[in-house]
This record gives structure tokens, sequence and C-alpha cells, in this order.
């Protein structure tokens, strides 16, 4: 009997379209994998399938119109992004925020942070054929997006903060309503590291897929949980303190190995950790406005104010029609914030006018998306959805 | 060591590369020339700013600067967490500077990203091409002079006459 030997079986490589429209890509992005066999020798994502030209229409809308089109780029987290965009805007314009703003800021961006991280477990895990886990997690976004509703009026498109302030206060009994889902989510946080964590299949498809290595980390701009599933001790949060982040105590998640698993690690521990910095925000949080002196004209008035008062109507149309309100310095801020996925900086340059000059998004999708075709080569065709998956990105924010 | 000593002895180092150094709302800017952008960002490397953390462009046709195009590079070192910002002024006329892919692997998307968005070159980038728009597209649309409706996109789509409509226009 003949053996078939190596030789006989040579194959032709063949290219593969992945996506654009793929179940397993989340989004509008297209991958060309060169395969050999099963093996991905090489991988050239292609994006710009969502491209929308977010900063040419920031050149636009006056700073507060654009927070309406922050909503839109990480669609998962649109509160971080609120925050951030009028962070920088802060930053620029040099107005500092009450307390109680801060606060209320905090903890919706960690409740964020929690529905981000939950869906991101749950997509990697249905994507490798674990369907339970996507469910639990599936099921109690949908209760912090209810809060979410509660809050802003809306599950997605927020629109929450304002220059100087936020949109309105949250309502009477709202950390009832908080501290019953965060109940929840330590439940469930736990339901799904018993369901993954020891889980065979789980470990054989996520441990050292791939890995990224510290330098790599580096040189490839990487940040948020997958910088810190490299073992590189980077958190904005703690490292450049924004928002009286330092008033709270909570711990920096990290791992060493830089794979799939370990990012999964890293985002199960910072759910915990966002958890412990809700139940903070909450239980200091302080009293008092939640717009600073609306006499600057940056702030709309509140909206009885504006509905009820004759007053409040004028300084409404003040402050929203062109070449009135709004006087911003000439210059320029960038402003680093730590979202679910990474650095997400905000870059305004101003000169002067009512729309910012330049508006930058520095996108954590995009730059960590850039490593992808280094981790995917070598690895067989299966741990694309995986390395993908981990990678969390949102199409809206890779191309903007 | 501060960002604004590292900035000022940057200057020192490379008088005739560097053109300022100015500072808004505590962030430190450092403005240089273009064709010597390689050598500073080496040497801000070298100094400690080893992480890029954004790398984008502005166009400066109505706001002023010393050059029609600034390149902005956002630094960060996460030893001392200071941040630093190089402004590389390039002309309209040659709007093209060294690449800084060598020093940092994110360069290569960001900078292909300023150049499908900006029609800026960077010189020695070892994929420059177009990465949100398509690769026939025409124009640069961040520049300050490509408007935002108009301007032969819609020429593109020509106008279909459905038959239903061709009816109702008839009667």
């Amino acid at each position: 009997m003949t053996r078939v030997t190596e030789q006989t079986l040579e194959t032709d490589k063949m290219v593969l379209n992945f996506g654009p429209q793929h179940p397993a890509t989340h989004g509008t992005l297209r991958i060309i994998m060169e395969l050999e066999g099963e093996t991905v020798t090489k991988a050239t994502p292609e994006i710009g399938y969502l491209h929308s030209g977010f900063e040419k229409l920031g050149e636009d809308l006056d700073f507060n119109q654009y927070i309406t089109i922050t909503d839109r780029m990480n669609y998962l987290s649109p509160l971080c992004n609120n925050v951030a965009y009028a962070l920088a805007a802060e930053k620029l314009i040099g107005i500092e925020v009450s307390k109680r703003t801060e606060y209320i800021r905090v903890l919706m961006c960690e409740l964020s942070r929690i529905a981000d991280h939950l869906l991101n477990v749950g997509m990697l895990a249905v994507d490798l054929g674990a369907m339970t886990a996507f469910l639990y997690g599936f099921k109690l976004r949908e209760d912090i997006y209810d809060l979410f509703e509660i809050a802003t009026g809306t599950r997605l498109t927020t629109s929450y903060t304002l220059v100087g302030g936020l949109m309105r206060d949250i309502p009477e009994g709202y950390d009832k309503a908080v501290l019953k889902v965060l109940d929840e989510v330590d439940e469930v946080a736990n339901d799904i590291e018993t369901l993954l964590n020891k889980n065979r299949i789980w470990q054989d498809r996520t441990k050292n897929i791939g890995i990224i290595s510290k330098d790599d980390a580096i040189s490839y701009g990487i940040s948020g949980p997958m910088a810190r599933a490299t073992g590189i001790e980077w958190d904005i949060r703690v490292n450049e303190p924004y928002s009286r982040y330092d008033e709270f105590d909570f711990d920096v998640a990290i791992a060493l190995n830089g794979d799939v698993f370990d990012r999964y690690l890293v985002r199960m521990e910072e759910i915990r950790q966002s958890i412990k910095i809700c139940r903070q925000s909450l239980s200091k949080m302080p009293a008092g406005d939640v717009i600073v002196d609306p006499g600057l004209g940056y702030s709309l008035p509140p909206k009885d104010e504006v509905y009820n008062s004759i007053e409040g109507l004028i300084y409404h149309f003040e402050v929203t029609m062109p070449n009135r309100g709004m006087v911003p310095p000439v210059g320029e801020a960038y402003v680093p914030t730590e979202s679910p996925n990474g650095e997400l900086g905000f870059y305004i340059v101003s000169d002067g006018n009512r729309t910012p000059y330049r508006v930058r998004t520095r996108p954590p999708s995009l730059i960590n998306y850039s490593i992808f075709s280094k981790l995917i080569e070598g690895h067989m065709l299966s741990d694309a959805p995986a390395i993908l998956g981990s990678i969390n990105i949102i199409a809206g924010e890779l191309d903007r | 060591m501060p960002t604004e000593t590292i900035l000022s002895k940057i200057k020192e180092r490379l008088p005739d590369a560097v053109l300022d150094i100015t500072e808004f709302a505590g962030e430190h800017i450092l403005h240089v020339k273009g064709q010597d952008i390689l050598k500073v960002l080496t040497e801000l490397k070298d100094d400690g700013f080893h992480f890029l953390a954004d790398l984008t462009a502005i166009d400066n046709l109505t706001l002023g600067g010393f050059e029609r195009f600034a390149v902005s590079y956002h630094l960060l070192s996460h030893k001392t967490t200071e941040r630093a910002t190089v402004k590389a002024y390039i002309s309209e006329e040659k709007p093209s500077l060294p690449s800084v892919e060598s020093l940092w692997k994110t360069a290569d998307w960001q900078e292909r990203e300023v150049f499908d968005l900006y029609g800026i070159k960077f010189e020695g980038h070892p994929n420059l091409i177009r990465i949100m728009n398509p690769d026939d597209y025409d124009g640069y649309p961040l520049r300050k002079d490509y408007p935002r409706l108009g301007r032969k996109e819609r020429g593109d789509f020509p106008v279909i006459d459905r038959p239903i409509q061709k009816k109702k226009r008839q009667e």
C-alpha cells in the first residue's frame, strides 16, 4: 500500500473574500485572505464601506450639534463618545463643569462600558459557537439600555451631554434602578465566566490565538483592553484622570499573554471594576446643578424654561442662531478618554467661530484593527472570527 | 523631564527644523518644518515619547499658519504620562513629507487616511493608497476648498426615470 505523501496533496493558493457582508464581521468590513489549505498566509483588510464624512460634517455643526453625530460613531457605547467630545470642547473653551455632572458622566460611561464589554464577549462567544453566554449578555445589555432610556430618552442615540453639562438630570429613584441592574450584572458575569473560563472548546479556540507582544502593541498604537491584555499597565482613567476618575477606587485589569483569551479575561474583569465604580458614583453622588452657568452662550437652557417662559425661549434662540453666542478662543485641544475599545480622543481646532475649524476623532477601532493582518497570518481560517471578535471593531467608528 | 524642557532641548539641537513652540490649554505644541519631521520624531522617540497616539492633518486655508497644511502628531509617554503635539507644516505646491512608518507601524493606516482625505503624500510609505474612499475617487474631501455638497459627485449618479413617474408626468 502506498502512503499518500504531502507532495501529492499540494494545493494551489486560494483567495477568499471575507465580507463586506458577513455575519462574523458585525459591520461592513472586507478582508481579502490568501489561503494555503485552511491556513491564512496573507490578509488584506479593506475598510471604508461605512465612511460617512463625520469629520467634514463637524466643520459645519456647532459644538452642541456635533454631539448627535458622536452617537453614531461607536454605537455600542454612545455615551462614552458624548462625554469624550464634551470634554474636548470644554477643554478648548475653558469651562469647568459641576461635580454632579462629572459623577453622572462617570456613571453613564461605566454603564456603557459594561454594556459594550458584555456584548463584545457575547458576540465573540456566539461566533465561536457558544450561544448561551451571548444570550445572557444580550438580555442584560437590554436592561442597561433601558437605564439609558430612562435617563436620556433613547436607547442608542443618546446625545446626553452638552458643552458645559448634561441635557438633563437623572430622574428620582434612578439609583435604585441602576443598583438592581448592577446586581444582575454581577450574577451574569459570574455565569458567563462559569460557562466559558474552563470550557475546553473555548480555551482551544481562544488560547494562543492572535498573540500581540508588548512591543507590537506600542508600535501599532494599540490601546484599551487589547493593550492591557499584553501587560501594558496603561489606563487613561488612572494615569491621566478626567471627570474626577481619581476620586474613585478601582483596579486596572491586566493580563500577560496578549491572546484572545486574555483579552476576554481583561474585559470580564473590567466589567467587575465598572460595577464598583458605578456603585461608588451612586453612593457619593453630590447634589447640585448639571448645567454650568448658561450665560456663556454654549449650553442650552433647561427645556421646561424654553417651553414655559418667554425669556427661556429667547435665550434658546440666542444660543442656537448663527452669529450669536459661542465665541470659543482660537486654539486647539486634544482630549484622550478611556472608551471601552481604547483611547478615544477628540482633537478640536478652533478659529474663533461658532463651528469648530477641524474635528478629529482618534478612533480606537481603526488603530486597533490595523494589526489584524499581522495577527491572522499563519492562523487557520476559523480563527479569523475569534481575532476579529476580540478586537471589537465598530464599523461606525472605524470609517466615520 | 517635563514636556517643555524636552521640546526646548529639541529646539536647541535642531534649530533649523523648529519653527516655534506654543502652549494652549496646557498642551505644548512643537511647530516644525515638514521635511524634518522624521528627524524630530526620532529624537522625541528617544526622549521617551514612545507612543504615537494620533496622526492627523489640518488644512490651514483660512486659519493661518506657517504653511497651507499641517500634519499633527500626538505623542504620549507611558512612563511620565506626558503628552506632546508636533505640527509639521508643508506647502500647497508640494504637499509631501517623510513617512514615520519606520518609527511606528500605526502610522501606516493613519498616513493612508491623511493621504486619502487631504492628498498629502508621505515619502517612503510602503503602501500609500486610499483607505476610506474608492481608489478611483477624485478629490480630497477634508480640504477646505472641497465643498460639503456638490462639485461633481451629483453628476456621477445619473437620474433614472422610472416608468411610473414618466406616466405621471405625461398625465
